[in-house]
């Protein structure tokens, strides 16, 4: 596994934190999918010899949580929060503004790879829908015009970008 | 009117030049409380809680004291303190104000929490859409380590305890307690068959594990502070202290709000703290605690007895904010989540917003919880899409009904209750949606 230095040593202080390795089974899937942009079967693999586990033990919980994914998406990742409280402050309005900036549909990535468009649940951020993620930051009160202008911003610093490398979440 | 608030938890919270840094908080007087925790007896400590009857903050509202007793301590195997930070109920989103603006008050909490049931370990299950709040809790971790408030021999009283954050993966079953112990130990949050496996005799690694809500570990420090008694007069009786309510949806002032239990009305803050709903529209329904408490509709009465015999016979505006009083109306306080909808909310279309999450965030175990979630699902989505037909109000009840106590799970009830509550009192609004003209939409686009 071509892991940056940093993981390495991220993964090596976190394992003994726990009781029992397996408890690391998460930490060390969010630390690969922060340095490689999805978790590889390669990765299932080597995560399972990290903790003494079957590659089955990973999998399952690869494919159990909606944060893990085994394909790399654009490079920002945009989660618009769909649940109640922010479609009652105009959601999905934001939605339709998203997928004509971006030219794809809520759940695929844009043709040029500057994001991929997903749906969140509830981001714990109600009173100010409605919101979303940007990778770690959260955006609130959105209107559609502050996304159409955000947008504009993402791709054009796509088009900069001299590696617009597919590994996204550059955070 | 405006009425004031009652900032216990929240004192220090958006107020100016406050910060989430250790200096800050010690120079508000931060850990002191932690001091004079580890001079007392723990069961002292257990005893006061049990006395201040704080009830859990997550949404069961279950008696911290009470489960606290539960602990098996005749095991000799260690005991594990797991605070909820999960935050994933939708309408709730005070935990993240805590995590985000007093990082200490929590982890003092947790110390005094600790050290009163005698863990040998911490841990604080984070949502994983909480990138930050995690990081400012890691580094507030290692602030306190360095002053010895963490980690090894704590202020000098020979009790050793660590913190470890541990994220997430964006589901919402993580919530529940047995999942998250499940998700704890690296596993699929699959949600364990109770009994046997109450976390406080068979918790995390099969050890005694007590799992508490952020909220509900920082009144345990404000519990210890001024002594159980003393926090059992604030509130009101079974429903003691402060409370913080997460107002969202159809309101002039959403946000988040801290009052003493039974202090002021479901009105009081709909109106008078929250300004209503906006001009020139009206109240429609309410859901008063979290996405799965029974909606309820602004021209309802509400009648029957209290826990204490007393009668009542209240509107929406008239009901307490509490426990009971939610309770004795048909729903519940749960996490403290108000969702207000005004009168351009097609109740339809609600309805299948709410069932696409449950749907969604069903972990599989159980097939009523499964396949009846999906169902509800479809099938709203389906008749505010256009497509209704006569008898799928009688089917979505169907559906509700064979799902709830037929699970492993409170989930079960949660992704039910909605669907039970909202087809029963707007009854001829999911009815006429048969007739309706197919595929013309009216109000918000919700699904
Ligand atoms: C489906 C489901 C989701 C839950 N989600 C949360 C949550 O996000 N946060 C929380 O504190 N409690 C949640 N709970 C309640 C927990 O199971 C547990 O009762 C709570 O953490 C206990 O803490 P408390 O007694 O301090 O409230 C959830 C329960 C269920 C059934
Ligand atoms: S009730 Fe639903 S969420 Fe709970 S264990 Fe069963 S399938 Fe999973
Ligand atoms: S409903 Fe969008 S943040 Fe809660």
């Amino acid at each position: 596994m071509n892991l940056r230095a940093e993981t390495m040593e991220h993964i090596d202080a976190t394992i003994p934190r726990y009781p029992h390795k397996r408890s690391a089974v998460m930490p060390l899937l969010h630390a690969v999918q922060r340095d490689q942009g999805y978790i590889s079967n390669e990765a299932i693999a080597w995560v399972a010899g990290k903790l003494g586990l079957e590659p089955v033990n990973v999998y399952e919980v690869v494919t159990f949580y909606p944060f893990f994914r085994q394909a790399p998406i654009g490079r920002r990742h945009i989660r618009l929060c769909r649940t109640l409280s922010c479609a009652l402050c105009g959601g999905f309005g934001i939605a339709e503004v998203l997928e004509e900036a971006f030219e794809c549909r809520m759940g695929e990535t844009a043709p040029d790879g500057s994001a991929t468009l997903e749906w969140a649940e509830c981001l714990a951020s109600c009173d100010k829908g409605p919101v979303l993620m940007l990778d770690d930051d959260l955006h609130e009160n959105l209107t559609e015009e502050g996304v159409r202008e955000l947008a504009r911003t993402i791709r054009a610093e796509n088009a900069e970008g001299s590696d617009s490398s597919m590994t996204g979440n550059n955070s | 009117m405006a009425i004031s608030e009652q900032r216990v938890i929240l004192k220090h919270v958006d107020e100016p030049g406050y910060d989430p840094g250790i200096e800050c908080y010690v120079r508000h007087g931060g850990y002191e409380t932690l001091r004079k925790a580890v001079g007392m007896q723990p069961e002292e400590i257990c005893r006061g809680v049990e006395v201040s009857e704080v009830r859990g903050r997550g949404g069961a509202g279950f008696p911290a004291g009470m489960k606290w007793k539960f602990l098996d301590r005749k095991s000799g195997k260690p005991i594990y303190l797991i605070c909820n930070a999960d935050e994933s109920e939708p309408g709730t989103f005070k935990d993240r104000q805590i995590m985000h603006k007093d990082p200490h008050q929590l982890i003092e909490g947790m110390m005094v929490s600790a050290f009163a049931i005698q863990a040998a370990l911490a841990f604080i299950y984070i949502r994983e859409e909480m990138p930050q709040a995690a990081r400012i809790l890691e580094a507030a971790i290692d602030e306190a380590r360095a002053r010895g408030f963490v980690g090894e021999d704590i202020l000098g009283s020979g009790y050793s305890c660590e913190i470890v954050v541990h994220r997430g993966a964006a589901a919402y079953i993580c919530g529940e307690e047995t999942g998250l112990i499940e998700s704890l130990e690296g596993k699929r949050a699959y949600p364990r068959i109770k009994p046997p496996y109450f976390p406080a005799a068979l918790g995390l690694y099969q050890c005694p594990t007590i799992v508490n809500n952020v909220e509900t570990l920082c009144h345990v420090k404000h519990v210890v502070a001024i002594g159980g008694e003393a926090f059992a007069r604030t509130g009101s009786p079974g429903n003691t202290g402060t409370r913080i309510w997460c107002v969202s949806g159809h309101v002039q002032r959403p946000g988040y709000y801290e009052f003493e239990c039974g202090a002021l009305t479901l009105g009081e803050m709909i109106h008078d703290v929250c300004g209503g709903v906006h001009p020139g529209r009206s109240l429609k329904a309410v859901i008063p605690g979290g996405s799965s408490a029974k909606i309820l509709r602004a021209d309802e009465r509400f009648t029957g007895k209290l826990k204490d015999g007393t009668e009542f016979d209240w509107g929406l505006n008239d009901i307490p904010l509490d426990f009971d009083s939610l309770m004795a109306c048909g729903s519940m306080s749960g996490s403290g989540g108000i969702i207000v909808m005004d009168d351009r909310v097609d109740m339809v279309e609600a309805l299948a917003n709410i069932n696409a999450f449950y749907s969604h965030e069903s972990c599989g175990q159980c097939t009523p919880c499964r396949e009846g979630s999906l169902w509800m699902k479809k099938i709203t989505k389906r008749m505010a899409e256009g497509g209704a037909r006569t008898e799928d109000t009688d089917l979505l009840l169907s559906i509700g009904d064979q799902i709830a106590g037929r699970t492993i799970c409170a989930f079960g009830e949660a992704c039910a209750w909605p669907t039970q509550s909202f087809v029963s009192k707007f009854r001829d609004e999911f009815l006429a949606k048969a007739s309706e003209d197919s595929g013309k939409r009216k109000g918000l686009r919700l699904v």
